[in-house]
């Protein structure tokens, strides 16, 4: 099976698994890992990226990076969890066009620097919004919010 | 190097009425690169999402698109009950598809009578918007609305079709079908859509897989990839059909996918009605009393092509964290392969023929002040922004 392959070659990379069905794993990872694994997904074993999820948690922000094996229905999300003061990792858009929208908007929203992203900016509100404020983190406080 | 001209089309689309901003930087008559600007409709439903109930929010998903309104419902349901774990009943699976398929039907109508439109031909606009009536007065018929249908529950459906109803139905289809015969025989054949369309725009497999694009945007060049059949859900298991593609990755190879689903989508309805005929009325609604702790995905096949929502729950009575992709957001970022090395006036036609769904992609229409609680802008004041934007674009390029 594609999976058993995958976590045969980044057995060290992987941190845990959690197979919640046939069609639906998820597998944390080494942040640093992020890049091998993904190409190895992609030009490899021809997985198709579907997008990322950003989350603001306890932990610190997570993010769910999420894969289709189209042949059989899997869908896998690749989990990193970053760090809450400095949240950054490494970009895949130098190698995959299809992450280039989701990493600025990553960016914009929740503050997460992607390093070495060709063209970093904002993608939803270039110009109109203030930089440094990260509207979908948790400790954001909306106007609802303020008047509360 | 030549000087490029740089040609705005937006930040109001002059045809598709939506707000967006395509740059093209054109060489005589030739696009050398294109750029996209978005945000103008920004309304974080993503963030909407975490302060409404389960119940609520898909009242607002729904809302995300006009055209495709019921495929996000469908995801958000699909990934909720994922996270509970809870099986429906075969009659709202087939309620369910049903809903789904009416809407591909009217959203192919609309993309052909569009797509018409773009090239200038007023005549397959104008008969594939009025067919597209039937269809929606039959979604009155069975929701009580034309749009936003308020179908879509956890645990199954709101409202039943009942079987006295069947009939009417099917009479629609047979219409429908018919009026496909019609408009099929006036655009496969019609040599001026041939010359407009054919070669125009082309995205190669390899195109598609770059930049993930989903739908008949893949389909048609190519990628066999449909998650009706990939990942089944609903009543999709239960029914014969199957997957159109086609390899040209032109804008016509394009619309000939959407106008053959609409067979498809026909024959899949037909069979749903029949199953429903033999499950018993009334039975549309699994109780789900508590959504648990945990994470959920959630995929459907829009008329644009794959839907995906991912739902955290923290097992409070909101959503912790609600992501959602439209088939747009991966689809229009293939501009960049499709309008390159074409001329200007096929570039409109090549920017409509992925069926790009703005509002999808963009999910602020009215901008508060934080301090004083007033609105920043009024009507007069965003549209002379917009004009400030493009005057602006104008000077520095």
């Amino acid at each position: 099976m594609v999976l058993n392959e995958l976590q045969k070659t980044f057995a060290k990379e992987i941190l845990d698994s959690e197979a919640r069905s046939e069609r639906r794993v998820t597998l944390r990872i080494d942040p640093a890992a992020l890049i091998p694994i993904s190409v190895h997904l992609f030009r490899e074993l021809g997985f198709r990226f579907i997008i990322a999820s950003a989350l603001h948690t306890k932990k610190g922000f997570e993010i769910y990076y999420h894969y289709s094996y189209d042949s059989t229905g899997l869908v896998l999300n690749l989990h990193v969890i970053l760090d809450q003061k400095k949240p950054e990792i490494e970009s895949l858009s130098n190698m995959f066009e299809a992450t280039n929208w989701i990493e600025r908007e990553m960016h914009e929203l929740f503050g997460i620097n992607f390093l070495n992203h060709p063209n970093l900016e904002q993608l939803l509100s270039e110009g109109n919004w203030a930089t440094g404020e990260y509207p979908y983190r948790k400790t954001f406080k909306s106007n609802e919010d303020v008047q509360a | 190097m030549s000087k490029q001209t740089l040609i705005p089309v937006g930040p109001y689309h002059p045809l598709q009425e939506e707000p967006e901003l395509f740059k093209l930087y054109c060489d005589g008559e030739i696009v050398k690169d294109v750029k996209w600007e978005t945000g103008y409709n920004h309304r974080g439903i993503e963030k909407l999402a975490e302060k409404k109930s389960y119940d609520e929010v898909f009242f607002l998903v729904e809302r995300i698109c006009g055209i495709c309104s019921t495929s996000h419902p469908f995801a958000f349901a699909n990934s909720v009950e994922e996270i509970v774990g809870v099986e429906i009943t075969n009659r709202a699976k087939y309620i369910r598809t049903i809903i789904g398929e009416l809407e591909r039907i009217h959203s192919h109508l609309l993309w052909v009578g569009l797509a018409g439109h773009f090239l200038g031909y007023n005549t397959v606009f104008m008969w594939a918007w009025k067919y597209r009536e039937p269809v929606l007065d039959l979604f009155e018929m069975i929701t009580g609305n034309r749009n936003s249908y308020a179908m879509f529950k956890v645990g199954g459906v709101r409202r039943d079709i009942e079987n006295q109803k069947i009939p009417a139905i099917e009479g629609v289809l047979s219409l429908v079908k018919k009026k496909t015969d019609l408009l099929v025989g006036a655009i496969m054949d019609d040599p001026v859509i041939h010359a407009r369309t054919k070669g125009v725009g082309v995205l190669t497999r390899q195109d598609i897989l770059d930049f993930a694009a989903v739908g008949p945007t893949a389909r048609a060049s190519g990628v066999d990839i449909d998650v009706r059949r990939d990942d089944p859900y609903a009543a999709y298991p239960l029914v014969n059909w199957k997957v159109i593609t086609a390899e040209a990755g032109d804008v016509f190879a394009k619309a000939e996918v959407r106008l053959l689903e609409m067979y498809e989508s026909i024959s899949i309805i037909e069979q749903c009605l029949s199953g429903l005929k033999k499950e018993k009325e009334g039975d549309v609604d699994v109780k789900v009393k508590h959504i648990p702790e945990g994470y959920g995905t959630g995929r459907t096949e829009a008329p644009r092509g794959e839907v995906f929502h991912f739902v955290v729950s923290d097992g409070s009575n909101s959503p912790a964290r609600h992501k959602i992709r439209a088939p747009s957001y991966t689809n229009i970022a293939t501009f960049k392969k499709s309008c390159v090395g074409q001329s200007i006036s096929d570039a409109t036609i090549s920017l409509a023929a992925v069926d790009p769904c703005y509002c999808c992609t963009e999910r602020l229409a009215v901008a508060i002040d934080r301090q004083s609680g007033h609105r920043i802008m009024n009507a007069k004041e965003i549209i002379s922004h917009s004009a400030s934007i493009t005057d602006k674009l104008l000077q520095h390029e």
